[in-house]
């Protein structure tokens, strides 16, 4: 199955790049997925507020920066496992990849803080459209994240069992675009739903 | 007790309604008991249950839309002989609101949908000369998503009650004040697992196109139908996730209270018409795009000629499926957007046909210039382009916005969409099923039987839709129950019942056709029973497990053709072992679990929905540490197949 040995590994055979180019259009489902949130958020948030809170009453502007700066960080970290990987430093890697991973379950803490915060101020689910759509949207994008690092510590064991190659260098690879990805959503949420928010 | 009443059957119950109950346990039981008598299992197990090979998952496909369509059409008759006659009484006003819910939906999502993305992956990889697909077991799964799906709606009917808010679903009326029983959450659910497996097809089905195709085929030198499949996928790709979003709002409005789509509390009805249509439109043309490829096949096939205007084809499908996501308003000009919103949907709308134009002028002239050969496939292909375009115009009367508030959901509106699904989607699947029988099974399908059926559904098409516009323009309102006789429907409706019961024996006879036709049509059909031209007919009928023996050189949309006339070199390289995938019950079980899941979270079983998400989760770590290299089939066993089928191709 090997094709072209001047490929970087994650690469180097026929599966793997239909692997990465199957990734690749997922994620273009996964774009037009939160392009609905989003429209049915902009939707909403001027004209569904109905009797509960409106955006900028409740947001508040510390933890979401620390968010921000947590998983933009760990954005980083996983393209330096990568980069380590590249050039098969298998422990450097792993431990990038863990670095990656506690800043998304501290990223994950400080989402379910700021839910209860919510919570409190009379914003749940139930309020109103706006407030449906709002946590909707924080919630889609938050189970992603938590789907991540499950699947990141599957591939960490997997790296550790088998070392690298070019199944564990794949999904290395794959698990790093999807984190990516999860962080060009979350500057959008950022900009869009809180800084706008907060004006 | 509690707990179980909320799998009764509210809102109604009738004798009919047992009836079928014992009907499903009845055949449930033969099922199982012929299978253990004829020690049957084991070959459904590991023959077809686990496949993961891309031609009988595609046959599977195919078997359960044709089942979808007998239940489907079940529905129908029903709802045309509750109004055959003025004033009837044989439905009451909700066993008619479920019965033409359940009819849409299941004829536009398992059962078109399914007989699309059956043939797509019966002829895709065969028409690119690849041995299966991208991901042969992510296909398996889709297979299986979709089948939990229609099961688990199809099970409304016996447990619970099925949705009763149309296949559109429009809230309020889909909301739980106005539809409490659990109806609706089976709608969601249903939709929700299909919904996902189908979009992994689209994933799936862009991969293979764009990577496996042969040697030497340049995207311009696909085969029409492939080329419908790629941009069909495309759509699915980017139309799919709306509606997921969609249905978990629908979902969290039914059973966790929220706001999206009430008329309290901020909540807008209309958003959900909105998302519905954005997805619902492009939908469409999921459904007649891949149809279009099919009749580009059959009609170059059987005019004797190559296709007239391939790239005016490709370009005028690109132009359709972008303009596909810009026109969902015209579905309801009635709901108040202002006069510009609805101009500019009307517009677009309108140009929309003239994409369509294009296409239905390629055929016309491809039959123009050939030697025409009337074998059952190509009438309705015939057939097809009169009748669809009938249907495109009374969309473009639709298409006027000031007009439609004459139109809009009315009998007209009926008319307009069966008449462009009917002779555009199930013609063609009937036909492009007849045209590969033999490739599926080795045998052709009787011609005398296949014409009979055929002259049965178009007349029974016409006269049980045509009607239609007439009573639609005086006035009379779709889904409703009935009619009081000083309306004057009443001999139109008469008509249309006829129709209907055309069509019914139509389809039944295709289903004999089968039968019969296994018995007694011979099986030395040969490789090549239709003088076809593109590059699926170079290998054997049937298919053998590997496709192609040896992988295909392509210099054409034609290849074939060109190797029979041409003394093109189709088959350069030599005999070698080929590498497949294993087969695996991990896709089956994986949404049996989905179904368990689907099916709790309709009645709330919160203990169940649990336990079958940790099962969701077990089986994804499965599959993450699976390892699975798949196996080689040897030379030798290849050649010794090829041999059997009278030298290698
Ligand atoms: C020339 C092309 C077409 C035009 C201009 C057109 C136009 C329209 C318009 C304006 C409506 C909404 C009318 C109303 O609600 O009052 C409509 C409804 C519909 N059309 Fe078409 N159409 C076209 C082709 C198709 C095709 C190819 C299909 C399917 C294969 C299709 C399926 C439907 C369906 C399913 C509905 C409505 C279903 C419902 O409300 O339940 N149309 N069309
Ligand atoms: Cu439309």
């Amino acid at each position: 199955m090997k094709h072209d040995s001047n490929l970087p590994l994650e690469y180097s055979t026929e599966t793997n790049e239909m692997n990465i180019l199957g990734f690749w259009i997922f994620l273009g489902a996964e774009i037009m997925l939160f392009a609905t949130l989003f429209t049915t958020y902009f939707v909403y948030v001027d004209r569904g507020v109905g009797n509960g809170p409106a955006g900028s009453e409740i947001f508040e502007l510390t933890p979401v920066m620390i968010e921000t700066i947590l998983l933009l960080t760990s954005s980083f970290t996983i393209g330096l496992a990568v980069h380590a990987m590249r050039i098969n430093r298998v422990k450097a890697m792993i431990g990038f990849m863990i670095v990656t991973l506690l800043l998304g379950a501290g990223f994950i803490s400080l989402e379910v803080y700021e839910f209860i915060h919510y919570y409190h101020e009379g914003a749940t689910l139930q309020t109103s459209g706006f407030t449906a759509i709002l946590l909707t949207t924080l919630g889609t994008h938050g189970a992603h994240v938590t789907l991540g690092l499950f699947w990141g510590i599957m591939i960490i064991i997997q790296t550790l069992r088998n070392g690298l190659n070019a199944r564990t260098a794949n999904k290395s690879f794959i698990f790093s675009l999807y984190w990516h990805f999860l962080d060009v959503m979350w500057i959008f949420i950022f900009s869009f739903i809180y800084l706008k928010g907060m004006m | 007790m509690d707990f179980f009443d909320r799998f009764s059957i509210p809102p109604h119950d009738d004798p009919m309604l047992y009836a079928s109950i014992v009907a499903i346990a009845i055949v449930s039981i033969a099922i199982v008991v012929g299978l253990t008598y004829f020690k049957k299992w084991g070959y459904l197990w590991n023959e077809w249950l686990t496949t993961v090979d891309h031609k009988r998952i595609g046959i599977m496909y195919i078997i359960s839309a044709l089942l979808m369509l007998f239940r489907g059409g079940a529905d129908a008759v029903m709802m045309r002989l509750q109004t055959a006659v003025p004033d009837n009484t044989f439905l009451d006003a909700q066993h008619y609101n479920e019965v033409f819910t359940t009819h849409g939906v299941v004829m536009i999502i398992f059962m078109a949908m399914a007989f699309i993305i059956g043939m797509m992956n019966f002829v895709v990889p065969l028409q690119i000369g690849a041995r299966d697909v991208a991901f042969p077991r992510l296909n398996a799964l889709s297979f299986w998503l979709y089948f939990a799906g229609a099961m688990l709606f199809n099970l409304s009917f016996v447990v619970g009650g099925s949705p009763d808010a149309g296949w559109t679903n429009y809230y309020p009326l889909a909301g739980t004040d106005f539809s409490e029983h659990v109806g609706v959450n089976y709608y969601n659910w249903a939709l929700q697992i299909s919904g996902i497996g189908t979009l992994m097809t689209g994933i799936n089905f862009i991969a293979t196109i764009m990577k496996m195709r042969a040697p030497g085929m340049k995207l311009m030198k696909m085969p029409m139908f492939t080329w419908s499949a790629l941009i069909t996928n495309l759509i699915i790709v980017f139309a799919f996730p709306v509606l997921t979003i969609a249905l978990l709002m629908g979902t969290f409005d039914r059973q966790f209270f929220t706001n999206f789509f009430t008329t309290s509390d901020g909540g807008m009805d209309m958003m959900w018409a909105n998302l519905f249509w954005i997805w619902g439109h492009p939908e469409v043309y999921i459904l007649i795009l891949p149809a279009f490829g099919i009749y580009s096949q059959i009609i170059s096939t059987f005019s004797q000629r190559n296709l007239y205007g391939y790239k005016s084809m490709v370009a005028s499908m690109v132009v359709i499926s972008l303009l596909s996501f810009l026109v969902w308003v015209h579905h309801f000009f009635t709901m108040g957007q202002g006069a510009v919103a609805n101009s500019i949907f009307s517009i677009t709308t309108m140009a929309i046909a003239v994409p369509t134009g294009i296409k239905i002028f390629n055929w016309l002239l491809t039959m123009w210039k050939g030697k025409i050969r009337f074998t059952t496939p190509m009438m309705y292909s015939v057939a097809f382009i009169p009748l669809f375009t009938i249907g495109g115009v009374t969309g473009v009367m639709l298409a006027m916005a000031s007009a439609d508030y004459q139109y809009h959901n009315t009998m007209f509106l009926v008319a307009h969409f069966h008449n462009v699904i009917i002779p555009g989607v199930v013609f063609a699947m009937i036909a492009g099923l007849i045209y590969y029988w033999p490739k599926m099974f080795g045998f052709m399908l009787n011609e005398r039987i296949g014409k009979w059926a055929f002259w049965n559904i178009v007349i029974g098409f016409c006269l049980a839709f045509f009607p239609m516009y007439i009573t639609g323009l005086n006035g009379q309102a779709r889904r409703m129950y009935t009619y009081s006789e000083s309306t004057g429907f009443g001999p139109l409706s008469m008509v249309s019942f006829i129709g209907a019961l055309l069509l019914a024996v139509g389809f039944v006879l295709i289903v004999y056709n089968v039968y019969y036709s296994f018995r007694h049509a011979p099986r030395n059909v040969g490789d090549d029973p239709w003088n076809a031209r593109s590059l699926e007919w170079a290998t054997h009928n049937p298919v053998p497990e590997y496709n192609f023996a040896i992988t295909p050189n392509v210099n054409s949309e034609e290849a074939f053709w060109d190797y029979k006339k041409n003394g093109h070199d189709l088959f350069k390289g030599k005999i070698e072992d080929i590498h497949m995938p294993n087969n695996s019950g991990w896709s089956i079980i994986f949404a049996g679990i989905f179904f368990v899941f689907g099916f709790c979270f309709v009645f709330h079983v919160w203990a169940g929905v649990i336990i079958a998400f940790l099962g969701i989760i077990g089986c994804m770590i499965y599959r993450s540490f699976e390892k699975d290299d798949g196996h080689h089939i040897h030379k030798e066993e290849i050649e010794e197949t090829e041999k059997k089928f009278g030298g290698a191709k």
